[in-house]
């Protein structure tokens, strides 16, 4: 997310608010930003994307995707079964042929048109990922659809140059990729899939998250208006069992995933003994640890960006606050008040700092370990905060003096719920930091330069955020140890995994 | 086995397997003959248990945060060392790689091989982060490196031949960026894995960082591979056949597999048997982000 999205509000009141310095001579008045968006014109009913064009799926099924902070239903998408994916991968296999064969220079064109049509339909894209999913619109405009425009801006550039890449290795395409992305980021995860896959010569059947499908069927129309070669891209769009038939489908060189540690778990279970390469980008339970020298008032839009960017739908998010103890009270105060300037509501409204939970679905999966915190005993605070009446909401919550047994602070929640506790000595913080299965991201806040490579060295996690969080770029490296998954998104070490001669 | 003069009876070597530094006995209380290549019983090899892997997992795991934490130039020192020990006793390992069928020369050149490879991986100590991390020219103020890290303790299963230079092979890489390990040798032929744990003690190679194990892969494999505290399992040197099974295994904990190299893996071809790729599977890439201001 960009620096403004959630730290330039720290003032703003949550509602009607007596101005107290102006010895209460007027009130302000809060007035909502709604996004307009009749730009964006939804279909009655999507197609599967195959070998260039829509086609009707094989079960002749569809299912609808809604509006999750409506529950209203957008339109109806093609219910994609195993016969689909045989037929896409089969059109994926066609397309190797040419794509693999074009020159670098030729494919990074493609992606380069790619990334400026993203641009130029941007807020189409942003509105379309808000209504589908749920997100907040400052974030969708501000934070996925321009990264998202900027990965396949990124790995364009690769495309011609992968000889330059790693030192003496000759750069191979696997083949056909399987994709599989989740519904947190829909547009940003395809691109985070897409662009290198596209740009080291292996074409792509890719199968969006069940209840996010709308962002990656415009792309497949944006990738035809971009004039791609026939079944280069395949969208396959359908629920856990077509994502099963893709991974697997015998003519799947390679499996993308990116989602929860236990699907993770699944694939690669499906995949053993069968060659076909895998990388997983899992689940996290990402530690954030504030040092008492810390810029405390920093640290406090750190943390929480760190947890309710996105409604907390993040792997990587910052769920597990370690605050050193001698200022874990004052800290603790300066965040139940942000806490309380937090807007929750309309994700079309441009104020919104928390929309939508994505789905039913998340949002029973938030309330049952939440309960399960309050039923282990855990202090819980929640401002003061009033939820629309219809569509999937969550308060955001923090959990005070939490156990490291404890479910809230070991299982993802994956969404606006923050459990704290507290540590004495940096060996302390590391030993806590380190006390999970997970090893995707985490974060240090302190002014001590020394202190930040000691604890980065320690950290066991893919990416460390010191006195920043949640910070994102095409050319950085994104994933994570142990059962955060294997394989690396982003930057130079993205190309690897599309690429022969590493495991 | 040495010959010994006519008046003189011989002492033989005990072979037992490599933990932690030390050399246990199998806590099985079993051993199994190793024979040469015309049935001639050699000498009793440690069959290793399920729970000698248990002791050898957790001896890696105790020794992998201090030797990661040794700089690569020290890690770099010490696989020289282990290619000077080896090359002073590369006689031994000819003789012993001999009862396996190795003509002399041959078996010279194995012993050869392994000591160069050594050496060759010992130079990457301090120069693999060189080329595997980068500071990345992200879009906005900050400061954003990737560096390659040991990805934590391996577990290795040796080829069965070549006996040692399949086992230098994979060691090498894995260890000289700071992982500890777990080797289960070939079975067949487990004399030279047991002489080189001699050779690995003698190089000023802390306890623990390389663990070694001999005895029917099948006691030991499939445990290692389900192992929670697992971080990658190294089946390059291995077959096919057991692949459904150790990948099942592994996912219980998402450990990462490196897989069989193709049939008729050329160990002795330099070209494709020593690259810094085959250290990069042992790695995890850190990116670290801090902001630039005043």
């Amino acid at each position: 997310m960009t620096d403004s999205a959630m730290t330039d509000k720290a003032d703003t009141p949550p509602g009607p608010v007596a101005a107290a310095d102006d010895g209460g001579l007027f009130e302000l008045e809060y007035v909502t930003s709604t996004e307009a968006t009749d730009i964006v014109g939804i279909a009655d009913r999507y197609e599967l994307f195959i070998g260039g064009g829509f086609r009707k799926p094989a079960s002749k099924e569809y299912f609808e995707t809604i509006n999750p902070a409506t529950e209203e239903v957008l339109t109806s998408v093609a219910a994609g079964s195993s016969r689909d994916i045989d037929r896409a991968v089969g059109a994926a296999r066609d397309g190797f042929e040419t794509w693999s064969a074009l020159p670098g220079s030729e494919r990074a064109k493609y992606l380069f048109r790619i990334a400026r049509l993203l641009q130029e339909r941007g807020r189409e894209f942003a509105l379309l990922e808000t209504l589908d999913g749920g997100k907040p619109i400052r974030e969708a405009r501000d934070f996925d659809v321009p990264t998202a425009a900027a990965h396949f801006f990124y790995y364009a550039g690769w495309a011609d140059k992968l000889e330059y890449a790693f030192p003496g290795l000759d750069p191979k395409p696997l083949g056909v990729a399987g994709q599989i992305i989740p519904w947190n980021f829909p547009l940003l995860m395809l691109a985070w899939k897409i662009a290198p896959a596209l740009a080291t010569g292996n074409t792509i059947v890719l199968k969006p998250a069940e209840t996010t499908p709308l962002t990656a069927l415009l792309f497949a129309e944006l990738a035809a208006e971009a004039g791609l070669p026939d079944g280069v891209l395949n969208v396959v769009t359908g629920d856990g069992a077509t994502g099963a038939a893709l991974v697997d489908h015998q003519g799947v060189d390679k499996v993308a995933f990116t989602g929860s540690t236990e699907v993770g778990k699944a694939i690669q279970s499906s995949l053993a003994g069968t060659g076909r390469h895998l990388t997983l980008e899992l689940g996290g339970k990402a530690p954030h640890i504030v040092f008492d020298d810390a810029a405390l008032d920093q640290a406090v839009e750190g943390v929480v960006n760190g947890i309710f960017f996105n409604q907390g739908h993040v792997c990587c998010a910052g769920s597990r606050l370690l605050i050193q103890e001698s200022v874990s009270e004052v800290f603790v105060d300066k965040l139940k008040r942000r806490l309380s300037t937090l807007r929750v509501g309309d994700p079309l409204d441009k104020n919104t700092d928390v929309g939508a939970i994505n789905s039913r679905a998340q949002l029973d999966r938030i309330t049952e370990l939440v309960e399960a915190g309050r039923s282990e005993g855990t202090e819980i605070f929640q401002p003061a905060c009033a939820l629309p009446d219809r569509g999937f909401w969550f308060t955001p919550t923090l959990f005070l003096d939490v156990a490291q047994s404890s479910r809230i602070a070991r299982e993802e929640i994956f969404g606006p719920v923050l459990s704290i506790s507290t540590f004495r000595t940096p060996a302390e913080a590391v030993e806590k930091a380190n006390n999970t299965p997970y090893g995707l991201s985490a974060g240090v806040w302190t002014n001590k330069g020394s202190r930040i490579l000691w604890m980065a060295d320690r950290l066991k996690a893919g990416v460390v955020w010191a006195n920043t969080f949640n910070k994102f770029d095409p050319a950085s490296p994104f994933g994570g140890y142990q059962e955060s998954g294997f394989g690396r998104e982003g930057g130079r070490h993205g190309l690897l995994p599309y690429l022969q001669g590493t495991h | 086995m040495a010959t010994s003069s006519s008046s003189r009876l011989d002492v033989r070597k005990t072979y037992k397997l490599f933990i932690g530094g030390a050399f246990p006995r199998s806590e099985s209380g079993r051993t199994y003959p190793a024979t040469d290549n015309d049935g001639n019983v050699l000498a009793r090899m440690a069959e290793g248990s399920r729970k000698d892997l248990r002791d050898a997992m957790k001896a890696a795991r105790s020794a992998q945060s201090g030797w990661a934490a040794r700089t690569g130039y020290n890690r770099a020192q010490i696989l020289y060392r282990a290619a000077e020990m080896l090359e002073d006793r590369a006689d031994t390992f000819v003789a012993q790689l001999g009862y396996g069928g190795l003509s002399k020369p041959q078996a010279r050149r194995e012993v050869e091989q392994s000591i160069d490879r050594l050496v060759w991986y010992a130079g990457w100590g301090d120069k693999y982060a060189q080329i595997m991390g980068n500071l990345n020219p992200v879009a906005g103020p900050f400061f954003n490196i990737s560096t390659p890290e040991p990805a934590g303790v391996v577990g290795t299963i040796a080829p069965e031949t070549p006996a040692l230079l399949g086992l230098v092979s994979r060691m090498a890489p894995a260890i000289i960026v700071g992982n500890t390990m777990v080797l289960v040798a070939s079975h067949r032929w487990p004399m030279p894995a047991v002489t080189f744990s001699e050779v690995l003690a003698t190089a000023d190679l802390p306890g623990g960082v390389v663990n070694i194990l001999t005895g029917p892969k099948a006691n030991t494999v499939p445990v290692m591979a389900a192992h929670m505290d697992l971080n990658v399992i190294d089946a390059f040197g291995h077959t096919q056949d057991d692949m459904a099974m150790i990948e099942t295994n592994a996912a219980h904990s998402v450990t990462r597999v490196v897989r069989p190299a193709a049939d008729g893996f050329a160990w002795n071809d330099d070209r494709v048997a020593r690259s810094p790729y085959m250290i990069a599977d042992f790695t995890e890439i850190k990116t670290i982000w801090h902001p630039k201001g005043m």
